[in-house]
């Protein structure tokens, strides 16, 4: 495939196929000014009503995620159930958006979820390094939609992406996309090791023009995930593609996202950033396993006025 | 299979689901207020001779806070004069050591009692808590630290040179930053051995009280500080009482003028901090989205009551259009309201009158031709409060572009060139501040080196540290505050050995 995009000649643009040939453009990146913006988010109290709302909203949009190579059918079908009926003594909290597997543990997840409304994510495309040919993570991908996987989340080449070659990390992505058929695509940019805002931001403005559905911060492999400004860095970016493009992208965030309190303040952030708009599963994801009990436990404390212990939610 | 496609959802269609933020009032629990204050002389509450009293309201809810007095002609009298001797007779003696002794332990004092003086800086004054709080308060506490430093080691800051204090300093500070103004005035003068006679705003005064009762707390020697409230004819009486050895005003050019006019004809010494309309340059290479944050915070912090508020936007033209619709954008998500609650980002417009100083020229602006356009923000039915404001295809000529404002109302101006830029930016009688966004260093010091102006802001805004002097040219007056450069107006120096 060649590539749609000149990386010499617009060195920080990209140009979606939705524009007809006019790039994006690009905007740099304030390391200290973002990081300030960011803070500003963690301060706003939302408290009673509002404050279930946020928690019951924070579990639907959770990818309910198990990401290990010691993963079987029965860890599988335990996270499952807690997916679809996070807390049986309340069935009227919401399901997760989705699970998320390695692609071997798709079957059983489908299975699993069978009837549900809860999605099969997988992560697929030589994850979490990406560091295999092209044509083995096309496989990959194929492999994990056929077993029935709805939505897949993948990674961009970073080995691409560090030495300038974009538009090889762009036809990637454009490849993935076809493979995934009718499946949703969630592109990892692994800002952990993107090193500066500017390249997460031009990242971002590449995935999306590649036709990523959503852009995703983190493995969750690597030692630095999803922080406050990365997530902001990237919101920006999403809102400068919608204006650009007219087309919708969701952000998903993952990696280190553990307490019901530092959902929040992801809400707000985005909230404040892309609008109401943005607060729902369709475009805003969490990757998390140990977020859904503590916002379990957060909303029993709404509803009780107590603390209960971490052992009267299932450890699953 | 879950694959409603997500795609061709209309852009600005409502999912429905509203995040809602609860009122957090800090409470106000935490001061107590009097009835009535009197003026504080030699280190004790004293009566004003007239026996006149006025009062302070909340700006936001316009309820009366308390009765403060009025100081007249003998109450400065008496205040320079108890000024006069704690310099003959404690402090200009005292070794500077012991000096810093005093100022460490009023910077702690600060410290300790942060929460109180925010709160009551919050409801005497209108700005937000989130300001006062981590702000106003830090910052006035950072200054004293600061100065503390200096007591003892003023021979090396100004090597070659023999300092000496200047005497008993007369300071007039205004209402838009009553305790970080106290702070950089008294702070600075009491490090380099002066006492210190004090009027603070009249629709303000009540930190300065609180400051007050806080000295005698810490024991500082009676007559060092003094703190004489009241209105313009009270100012009027210390800069005009020949007592006085170095003056020092933080306020409106108007006044800062007649100051400087009596000053000259006594020959005393004079540092005036005054008004500004600054220039907020953003280049088209800029960091787009933090530089919307920059200008937000440069013109609604503290609802504008900034001397170096950028008020002035100067934006590329190529960016304009897109540059305005993300700050009307960003504007819509800023809070308006109680300033004690602690979501609030813009608070009460400080008076009735300053009220309806913002309302009448913006008015002019839109007369004179400027878009207007205010976020469709609720504001609380009492108090006194402005909706932020952005006129946009605003000119040199218009008044709202040449005028300082002095309230939460944002000019935009168009550039071409950087030279261009440097031209609009100078073509005011202020020289204050001003702010340039690029990602270019090589611009940022190309700029810098042009604009006349006192303060250059490069990627940030409004950001002030007791080690980095503050002060401007032409209009908005001379002098620095801060800094080693914050001592020298407190000092008289003589080449060493040449004092007789």
């Amino acid at each position: 495939m060649t590539s749609e995009l000149d990386p010499i000649a617009s060195p920080s643009g990209f140009t979606p196929r939705s524009t007809g040939g006019i790039g994006l453009w690009v905007t740099p990146v304030d390391e200290v000014a973002i990081e300030a913006r960011a803070r500003t988010f963690t301060t706003r109290s939302i408290k009673k009503t509002s404050k279930r709302a946020a928690l019951e909203l924070a579990i639907s949009c959770i990818d309910l995620t198990t990401l290990e190579g010691m993963d079987t059918p029965g860890r599988v079908s335990a996270l499952c159930r807690k997916a679809i009926t996070p807390d049986p003594a309340d069935p009227s909290l919401p399901s997760t958006a989705a699970v998320c597997v390695y692609p071997s543990m798709v079957p059983s997840a489908a299975a699993f979820t069978a009837g549900s409304s809860v999605r099969v994510a997988s992560v697929a495309g030589a994850f979490p390094s990406g560091m295999s040919s092209l044509e083995v993570r096309l496989a990959d991908i194929r492999d994990a939609v056929a077993a029935g996987a709805d939505e897949i989340d993948i990674v961009i080449g970073r080995g691409d992406f560090f030495t300038g070659r974009y538009g090889r990390v762009f036809d990637d992505i454009v490849a993935a996309k076809e493979a995934c058929g009718p499946a949703h695509l969630k592109v990892i940019l692994e800002t952990g090791e993107l090193g500066t805002y500017d390249q997460i931001r031009r990242a971002s403005m590449l995935a999306m023009a590649a036709g990523a559905d959503f852009i995703k911060t983190s493995t969750g492999k690597v030692a630095r995930n999803a922080t406050m400004p990365i997530a902001l860095c990237m919101a920006e970016a999403i809102r400068d593609y919608v204006e650009q493009t007219g087309e919708i992208v969701g952000l998903k965030v993952a990696g280190g996202i553990r307490t019901a309190k530092q959902a929040w303040h992801y809400l707000v952030l985005i909230n404040e950033t892309l609008g109401p708009d943005w607060l729902t599963p369709d475009r805003f994801r969490i990757g998390a396993s140990s977020l859904l009990n503590d916002a379990l436990l957060a909303i029993r404390k709404l509803d009780t006025g107590r603390y209960s212990g971490p052992d009267y939610v299932s450890i699953d | 299979m879950a694959n409603d496609d997500i795609h061709p959802v209309a852009k600005g269609q409502s999912r429905g689901f509203s995040l809602d933020y609860a009122p957090a009032p800090e409470s106000a629990s935490v001061v107590s207020i009097a009835d009535e204050y009197g003026l504080f002389i030699d280190g004790e509450f004293a009566e004003p001779e007239s026996g006149e009293l006025f009062a302070t309201v909340s700006p936001a809810t316009e309820e009366r806070l308390s009765m403060v007095a009025s100081g007249g002609v003998g109450d400065v009298d008496r205040a320079v004069g108890a000024a006069r001797r704690a310099y003959d007779g404690v402090w200009g003696p005292m070794p500077g050591r012991e000096r810093a002794k005093y100022l460490f332990r009023i910077a702690r004092q600060l410290q300790e009692r942060a929460r109180e003086f925010a709160v009551l800086e919050t409801l005497d004054g209108g700005k937000p808590i989130k300001e006062s709080r981590d702000v106003d308060i830090p910052l006035a506490a950072a200054h004293f630290f600061y100065y503390a430093g200096w007591a003892d080691k003023l021979e090396y800051a100004f090597p070659g040179r023999d300092v000496a204090p200047r005497g008993v300093a007369g300071q007039i500070i205004p209402w838009n930053f009553p305790m970080m103004m106290l702070a950089w005035k008294v702070a600075p003068a009491l490090a380099a051995g002066n006492t210190v006679v004090l009027k603070p705003a009249e629709t303000t005064p009540l930190t300065a009280l609180l400051f007050a009762r806080l000295l005698q707390d810490v024991g500082l020697p009676p007559g060092v500080v003094n703190i004489v409230t009241g209105a313009g004819p009270t100012g009027e009486a210390l800069v005009d009482h020949p007592g006085v050895d170095k003056l020092a005003f933080t306020g409106s050019t108007a006044v800062g003028k007649r100051i400087q006019k009596v000053a000259l004809a006594r020959g005393v010494p004079v540092t005036l901090e005054l008004g500004g309309k600054a220039a907020h340059i953003v280049f088209e290479d800029a960091a787009i989205d933090q530089a919307v944050e920059g200008v937000i915070n440069g013109i609604y912090f503290n609802q504008g009551h900034v001397c170096c508020a950028g008020s002035r936007l100067l934006v590329q033209e190529s960016i304009a259009e897109s540059f305005v619709d993300r700050l009307k954008r960003r504007l819509a998500t800023v809070r308006v309201g109680d300033p004690l609650d602690k979501n609030t980002d813009v608070g009460a417009i400080n008076s009735s009158r300053q009220l309806a100083r913002i309302t009448e020229l913006v008015e002019v602006g839109v007369a004179e031709g400027a878009e207007l356009y205010q976020p469709d923000c609720g504001l609380p039915d009492r108090g006194f409060f402005f909706r932020p404001t952005i006129l946009s295809h605003v000119e040199q000529t218009h008044r709202i572009a040449r005028e300082e404002v002095f309230g939460p109302v944002l000019s935009v101006l168009t550039f071409r060139t950087p030279e261009e830029a440097v031209a609009k930016a100078n073509n005011t009688p202020y020289g204050l501040s001003a702010g340039i966004w690029t990602e270019k260093g090589s611009k940022i010091l190309w700029m810098a080196d042009r604009l006349d102006a006192g303060i250059v802001w490069a990627n940030t805004y409004n950001q002030f540290d007791p080690a980095s002097p503050f002060g401007g040219y032409k209009e908005s007056g001379f002098g620095r505050e801060g800094g080693m450069h914050g001592l020298a107006p407190y000092l008289s120096a003589a080449p060493t050995g040449g004092r007789s």
